[in-house]
């Protein structure tokens, strides 16, 4: 692309009465540069202006003075046009008002002890901006060599099927994988199941056999059964998928990391490269490397893990009190299905009659937790499970005994339709015991709604296990990618495969696997299948966005991909092993191969690069550093006292919404700031920070999204990563002879708006204090 | 490109209702390649998530997931977004609806460029509904500040006065217009999603819990406006009698929920909402107390029984299994006292609080007026989805009463079935 560069400046909103426009349009014109300005530039005849150079002057990159690039979004849209939103309303006038910085005086002006601090700040404004439109390209979008739309999945119990028939009934193949011999896990060996109609109040016979018959006549879906995933490779729209048979050992099977105490000798010390290269050979010895291409593999767009759950095992010393492993006649609520499901309830130690069963949801002691990876389902499964004990026997009785009945929105019909048995005793209840009595069982609670300790005598007791996620014992998936085979972090999300439950539920940490059902979290059937669908959708939605050469959230649309100089790698890995996404492998030199359709476009590799050999189409380290350079950084031959000069990398997700909010509410904060937006902070590079301390700016921080367990960073980990740069850096700072304190990263929320003023001038004073960067100047 | 037999993206899908689960619906419908309406009858999108001042259990800002959505419709060409809009018909049948929108007037054009002076001109103030009307603003204003799409809004009252004059004098872009009607617009969609969301249930209604009546009982929406930095205290908790800064707190539980009088069903968010608003108050007051007076503490899962289990470590708090069943003012101090059986000791509990909080439920918008079409509600409104028939979907707290992370599951799932309406046609 041939760039025709045009300045646009609007003196609307406040601008034009704030600044002296003549003075900046000497920027852009003093590197002859075209330039105009209007009253209205969001208005028709300021649009109509922009496009008439358009046609006339062949104008194709601009750079545009006006408000945030949060709004008038599409007014400044230009097809095939390079466009830059310089944002002079929120973060230079309205942030920063006449009131409390003054304009200067006519006789205040050129002198050495004067200077206009907001005049300042936006001339060097429109100065980076001009600096990056320089540096940028229009992206043009990645094509995949070979592509696919065909989604795997991988389970095939209720979820798994209801995903598939999902897909199919928007057109789409499916192949499902399901290790056992037959279709239908968990659903099929149900007697009933719950109710997932309104009124929501009666059981019902289970959908699972209407789903399997559904799967089967779908022309779209291919069953494999006994069939295990042994390694999934490639990428979104282009997996290669190796299938085998449980038990089997083959070449493909997908190579595992070595182990943290594999890695070290017996003195803790890490092996050299070779070494663990060496070791992880033999590690996995008779498996081929990620990187080996699998040619009999088949092809696959997206992947749906619906793998399911186990029952929990409810064993040790905690549960000692319930007769767990002593008395046969106490089991968990699985194993009471299965005894349900194959007819009347009897009792496992001699075949007898149950009749008095009671249902324990919560282990008791000091404690009203219920068992560990319990749900809502495991209370309406209680419920559930104590109206087998009246179905199968007139004279039956089941006691519930609960510490809070978890039936949550309509699921409460059910509850109460089961309330309504006069043969089933619920009450709130601290379990105290379960012992042999005679034949029988005796069972004592306390701090029951009777106000008092009961003792119950039963036939059997139920206790109310956890669903644990089939992730917590085997990553399923058998990735084949550097970073390992399953999710990553999963310790975070208590080995649920998840990432971001709250506002984008199907979001894992590898882009193009979706989990559906009980993988995620515990949930009835009704939930589970309704899950499905959304899982097809996302695997849709990816398949789609990779054939369009775009990415998927949450940057939806981005048509840049990292670029790699490899000329200049030097196989640090770094790369690699940072993205949060796992989207590069490397191979055994170390030098990383690119996926871009797993890649989520953050940048955390960009940030990582020692040697500054990735970047993006319109966003790379000389973009970056050359608005950096564009930075005008007074001196005392300027000024007398020359303003200091400190760059604020900001996270354009949270925290430059934030900055534009305090703009908004003309909450003012130090003009002597200079903001950068970047994606994500673990794009940041640090040679940016050196840059800017080697001319001569005082000081450098990052404004990005809180870390940590409850992490808000849109891609996981780029703000902690970051932050461990951040702390890094201060070797290279000693070695320039300037103290650490002046670079730094600060959390902020996207609501904490007020906290703008304060985090940024807090930083400006020790900035101060330390007194101006020995570098100014030279 | 080795297969290719995907059903090209056809036919439209129009989405009712801006909040989570029609965002949600919206977006992943339209990335997946298809032409969505959405249509909202606010003035700004985010619907009852934009009020809120943080989700549970992450406790984080419900406008950081909103930003990133509001991104997503900036960027995608194929979402349309009709605000201050209303569907009055939809007729048709599946794969193929008419639908009639009433376009509502916001007396402000799009050359409104935000800059607020308007609003400074303006001298009407109007009771703020984003508040639930705990404060007033200016008859022209900004819903709030994180407000999308960020345009302004003047309200009706002023039509026609001094302070019409004034705010159009004010502009300088010539953006306010007075003379705006409803308008209607047609539109022909293959499937329709029904994100028509909740109201609190209006708590005046609970005869025995005295809201309306007492100054210092609030509802737990108020109360995420109360604790939100921009809300009419700027995320000051303090009660509305004297503005005093509450050194005790309760929460009363089911309020309106699992009450045959009120709402038969569970509410499903009111547990985990009480439990979080109580890290508000212990947040800004670290010597507060809080009473939870709950019948069940529904926190299933791993997440949110962790998140009680947090709740449970504070000394501060006290959780009371117990129905409340009267509050009464205290003479001269505003101070309210709340009146429950203990349902494990049976005792009567009366404890004396600055502030009462109401856990109010939610109530689905079609409760109290149905939607102009052929759908049908359970007895308490919710939509029942004919997966069989197709074409129609409910998404969100329109079809039960779910949290957020349950909606935004449900809608991406029912942007499916919508999408199979279409491929299907």
């Amino acid at each position: 692309m041939d760039k025709k560069y045009g300045v646009y400046i609007c003196t609307g909103c406040g601008i034009g009465d704030a600044l002296d426009i003549k003075d900046l349009c000497g920027v852009p014109e003093e590197e002859g540069l075209p330039v105009q300005t209007h009253p209205f530039l969001c208005g028709k005849e300021g649009i109509d202006l922009i496009k008439k150079d358009m046609k006339e002057k062949g104008i194709n990159t601009m750079v545009i003075g006006a408000c945030s690039r949060r709004v008038n979004f599409d007014v400044f849209k230009f097809d095939g046009c390079i466009v830059e939103r310089v944002n002079l309303r929120e973060q230079v006038v309205w942030s920063h008002p006449r009131s409390v910085y003054p304009a200067l005086t006519e006789d205040q002006k050129g002198s050495s002890e004067h200077c206009d601090r907001v005049q300042m700040l936006a001339e060097d404004y429109i100065k980076m901006g001009m600096a990056r439109v320089e540096k940028v390209k229009l992206p043009e979008a990645y094509k995949l060599d070979s592509f696919t739309r065909k989604i795997l999945v991988i389970g095939g119990g209720i979820t798994g099927m209801s995903s598939a028939l999902d897909a199919a009934a928007a057109g789409y193949e499916v192949t499902i994988v399901e290790k056992e011999s037959t279709l239908g896990g968990y659903a099929k060996k149900v007697r009933k199941q719950l109710p997932v109609d309104a009124p929501f109040q009666n059981l019902i016979s289970p959908v699972v056999g209407d789903k399997i018959r559904a799967v089967e006549a779908e022309p779209k879906i291919t069953v494999k059964t006994n069939t295990l995933v042994a390694r999934i490779a490639g990428e979104p729209g282009n997996f290669n998928v190796t299938l085998k048979k449980p038990g089997e050992k083959i070449e493909f099977d997908v190579p595992f990391p070595l182990p943290a105490e594999m890695k070290v000798d017996e003195n803790g010390k890490e092996y050299e490269k070779d070494k663990l290269v060496e070791l992880y050979k033999e590690y996995n010895v008779g498996k081929t490397d990620i990187l080996q291409f699998d040619p009999n593999g088949e092809k696959f767009g997206a992947v749906i893990l619906a793998a399911g759950w186990r029952p929990d095992n409810i064993e040790g010393d905690a549960y000692a009190h319930l007769g767990v492993g002593t008395i046969p006649d106490v089991v968990t609520n699985s194993q009471f299905e299965e005894i349900a499901a194959k007819g009347k309830i009897k009792r496992p130690s001699d075949g007898k009659e149950a009749k008095n069963v009671v249902f324990i949801q919560s282990p008791g002691k000091d404690d009203d937790s219920d068992f560990n990876y319990c749900g809502a389902v495991t209370s309406l499964v209680s419920l559930k499970q104590a109206k087998y004990v009246r179905e199968d026997y007139a004279d039956g009785k089941a006691y519930v005994i609960y510490q809070h009945m978890r039936t949550p929105g309509l699921q409460e019909n059910f509850y109460k339709a089961v309330q309504q048995d006069e043969g089933i005793f619920l009450t709130k209840g601290t379990i105290a015991s379960v012992s042999k009595n005679g034949g029988g069982l005796i069972v004592e609670a306390d701090n029951t709604l009777l106000g008092e300790k009961i003792q119950i005598k039963a036939d059997m007791v139920v206790l109310a296990a956890g669903m644990v996620p089939e992730t917590k014992f085997d990553p399923v998936v058998n990735l084949a990618y550097r970073q390992g085979p399953g999710f990553r972090d999963n310790a975070l999300f208590d080995q649920y495969a998840d990432s971001n439950f709250i506002c984008f539920p199907y979001e894992t940490q590898r882009t193009g696997i979706y989990a559906a059902g009980c993988v995620r979290r515990s949930m009835t059937m009704e939930e589970s299948m309704e899950d499905a669908a959304g899982a097809a959708l996302k695997a849709i939605q990816c398949i789609e966005s990779s054939s369009r050469g775009v990415s998927v959230h949450p940057r939806s649309g981005d048509m840049t991909f990292p670029d790699f100089f490899f000329q200049r790698c030097t196989q640090c890995k770094r790369c690699t092993e940072e993205c949060p996404f796992g989207a590069l492998d490397d191979d055994e030199k170390g030098t990383p191969k690119p996926n871009p359709s797993r890649c989520r476009r953050c940048g955390t590799c960009m940030g990582a690069c020692p040697e500054r050999i990735i970047g993006f189409a319109d966003y790379n380290i000389d973009s970056i550093g050359s608005q950096v350079k564009a930075i005008r950084v007074p001196s005392e031959d300027d000024y007398d006292e020359p303003p200091f000069r400190i760059l604020g990398l900001v996270c354009e997700n949270d925290a430059y919404p934030a900055i534009d909010i305090a703009g908004m509410n003309k909450l003012s904060f130090s003009a002597d700031v200079r903001l950068i937006p970047v994606r994500c902070l673990g794009s940041v590079n640090v040679i940016w920070i050196k840059d800017a301390l080697a001319q001569g700016m005082d000081g450098v921080f990052l404004l990005g999204c809180k870390h940590g367990d409850d992490y808000q960073c849109h891609f996981v980990k780029g703000s902690e990563l970051a932050d461990i740069r951040m702390k890094k850096i201060g070797d290279a700072l000693a070695s320039l002879a300037l103290e650490e304190e002046r670079v730094t990263q600060f959390q902020v929320a996207i609501d904490e708006y007020d906290k703008i003023p304060e985090i940024i001038n807090k930083f400006v004073e020790e900035v101060e204090a330390l007194g101006p960067n020995p570098f100014k100047g030279f | 490109m080795t297969t290719d037999n995907a059903a090209p993206a056809s036919g439209s899908i129009l989405v009712v209702g801006g909040g989570i689960s029609g965002l949600t619906a919206t977006l992943e419908a339209a990335e997946v390649g298809y032409e969505v309406f959405l249509v909202e009858k606010n003035p700004y999108l985010g619907g009852r998530v934009s009020q809120l001042n943080q989700y549970f259990p992450k406790l984080c800002p419900p406008s950081c997931g909103l930003e990133i959505n509001f991104r997503r419709i900036k960027d995608n060409p194929k979402v349309k977004v009709f605000t201050l809009a209303e569907v009055e018909k939809v007729s048709g049948t599946p794969g193929n609806y008419d639908v009639t929108i009433k376009l509502n007037p916001r007396f402000v054009n799009e050359n409104c460029t935000a800059c607020g002076a308007c609003a400074e001109a303006c001298q009407a103030e109007i009771a703020n509904e984003f508040n639930f009307g705990m404060d007033r603003i200016k008859a022209a204003y900004l819903p709030h500040n994180m407000a999308f799409p960020t345009r302004y809004t003047i309200s009706s009252q002023i039509k026609g006065t001094e302070d019409a004059q004034r705010c159009q004098e004010a502009c300088k872009y010539d953006a306010i217009d007075f003379n705006m009607e409803p308008k209607s617009l047609t539109l022909k969609v293959g499937s329709v999603i029904w994100a028509t969301g909740w109201e609190p249930y209006d708590a005046t209604r609970i005869d025995n819990l005295g809201f309306g009546q007492y100054q210092n009982i609030i509802t737990n929406m108020m109360m995420e406006r109360l604790a939100a930095t921009n809300g009419p205290t700027k995320g000051k908790i303090l009660r509305p009698s004297d503005n005093k800064e509450p050194e005790s707190i309760a929460f009363v539980q089911c309020a309106g929920s699992r009450d045959e009088n009120h709402l038969p069903y569970c509410s499903y968010i009111c547990c985990m909402a009480s439990l979080k608003q109580a890290t508000y108050v212990r947040e800004r007051y670290p010597d507060a107390k809080i009473y939870i007076f709950y019948i069940d503490l529904r926190t299933p899962g791993n997440r949110y029984e962790k998140f009680y289990k947090k709740i449970k470590e504070d000394r501060n708090i006290f959780l009371i299994k117990g129905k409340v069943a009267e509050v009464n003012e205290e003479a001269g101090t505003g101070n309210i006292t709340v009146v429950a059986e203990n349902a494990v000791t049976g005792d009567k509990v009366k404890q004396t609080v600055d502030m009462v909080v109401l856990a109010t439920g939610m109530q689905p918008s079609a409760a109290n007026s149905k939607l102009p079409a052929d759908l049908k509600y359970t007895e308490d409104g919710f939509i029942l989805n004919d997966f069989s028939k197709g074409g129609m979907f409910a998404a969100g707290c329109a079809n039960k009463p779910a949290d957020v992370v349950s909606s935004n599951q449900n809608a991406t799932g029912m942007a499916l079935k919508a999408i199979q309406t279409l491929v299907k046609r």
